[in-house]
């Protein structure tokens, strides 16, 4: 268990709203900012289009992390979408920890699109986070039944 | 319509834990209104089965279907198909639902996801409240249009009671009471004199304390 653990790499999930973190992104590329490659980018319109689905199937497709990330609160291009978005996310926590994934797999955060940097601390802090944190319970099954082959 | 909400996951899950493929089965009506149920609700659920059920070892198949009412023969027996290879249909319905899948299946378990609660409407985004209770011999045209069977927390035919404080109910400050909401409709109708008349005990044969209803409708028969 213990080498499994210090060979994990996460895999993790970032939804991101295209007028800031998506953006942000691209920003923390152009400078040449490096970021873990555990983090894949999901765009999305706006983080308001996340859905509680979206981020439930992409744990069922054995993501260990999963973050929204959407524009700081009161500069949302569509006002509410990531008030929205904060709401689900709290919800699917809740929906994590009943079915025993946990909640603290699953993050919402707040960025502008200036801010490249914040960006890559954000992949760093989840990556770290869930790093610590192990396998999601759901690959742990399968993490063990490879070990023991 | 009918307000339900989903039972919490743990009884879901103790529920399910002896069946191999599950159908959950939900309805597009009223328990859709409220969010209980409908494609998504039916959706979410599914996958927090499939994930817990993964987690604890369990084998087996869990599969969707959504249709317009569960309540109606007709709708039902369209499912046979999905039914017929489970062995637990989970009911995403009012209680109304569940009992037309047990009835219109005898050979099959259905079993509750929903805790049904009551017949009301949504107020605003996210909340609901009860408006009636369903007594079989309706008064609203004396009470301003409020029902004091329902919205009085004592069902009191003659109040308010002594607890009603500021227009709060003295059970819970989160109820409004019924009975102020009477008096300030009717006054706001110039019907204050409907209260002077006192309200004669209610014959509650017309409710459930009659058992069992039912209404017949001969010109609907064949
Ligand atoms: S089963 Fe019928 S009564 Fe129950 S929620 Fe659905 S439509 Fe309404
Ligand atoms: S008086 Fe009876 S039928 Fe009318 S709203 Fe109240 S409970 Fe329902």
């Amino acid at each position: 268990m213990n080498q499994i653990t210090e060979d994990f790499e996460p895999q993790i999930v970032a939804f991101c709203c295209r007028y800031c973190a998506y953006a942000a992104a691209d920003l923390a590329g152009s400078s040449r900012i490096q970021y873990p490659p555990n983090v894949k980018i999901v765009l999305l319109p706006c983080s308001g289009k996340v859905d509680e689905l979206y981020l439930l199937k992409a744990f069922e497709a054995e993501a260990d992390g999963v973050y929204v990330a959407g524009c700081l609160e009161g500069t949302c291009h569509f006002l509410t979408g990531n008030l929205r978005a904060k709401k689900r996310v709290q919800y699917v926590k809740s929906l994590l920890d009943e079915v025993g994934i946990g909640g603290e797999r699953l993050e919402m955060y707040n960025l502008s699109s200036a801010e490249g940097q914040r960006f890559a601390e954000i992949a760093r802090e989840m990556t770290e986070r869930i790093r610590a944190l192990g396998p999601s319970p759901l690959n742990q099954r399968k993490s063990k039944e490879g070990a023991i082959k | 319509m009918i307000i339900a909400d989903r039972k919490p996951f743990e009884e879901i899950k103790e529920l399910t834990s002896k069946a191999k493929n599950i159908l959950i089965a939900g309805c597009d009506s009223c328990v859709a209104v409220c969010l209980a149920s409908g494609e998504k609700e039916v959706a979410v659920l599914a996958s927090e089965l499939r994930m817990q059920r993964k987690m604890d070892g369990l084998e087996g198949e869990i599969e969707e279907i959504v249709n317009v009412r569960q309540c109606e023969n007709e709708y039902v027996d369209a499912m046979r198909d999905k039914v017929e290879k489970a062995d637990l249909i989970l009911s995403m319905a009012c209680g109304v639902g569940v009992q037309t899948l047990a009835e219109r299946f005898p050979d099959k378990l259905a079993y509750p996801a929903l805790n049904t609660k009551f017949m009301g409407r949504p107020v605003e985004p996210g909340v609901w409240k009860e408006n009636c209770e369903g007594c079989g011999h309706c008064i609203l045209h004396l009470t301003g249009g409020i029902c004091p069977v329902a919205r009085c927390s004592k069902s009191m035919l003659n109040g308010p009671c002594g607890g009603s404080q500021g227009g709060k109910c003295e059970v819970d400050p989160e109820i409004d009471c019924g009975w102020q909401l009477i008096y300030d409709r009717l006054s706001r109708l110039g019907q204050l004199d409907a209260l002077v008349e006192i309200m004669l005990s209610k014959d509650w044969s017309t409710s459930w304390s009659g058992g069992p209803r039912r209404v017949i409708k001969e010109s609907a028969g064949v």
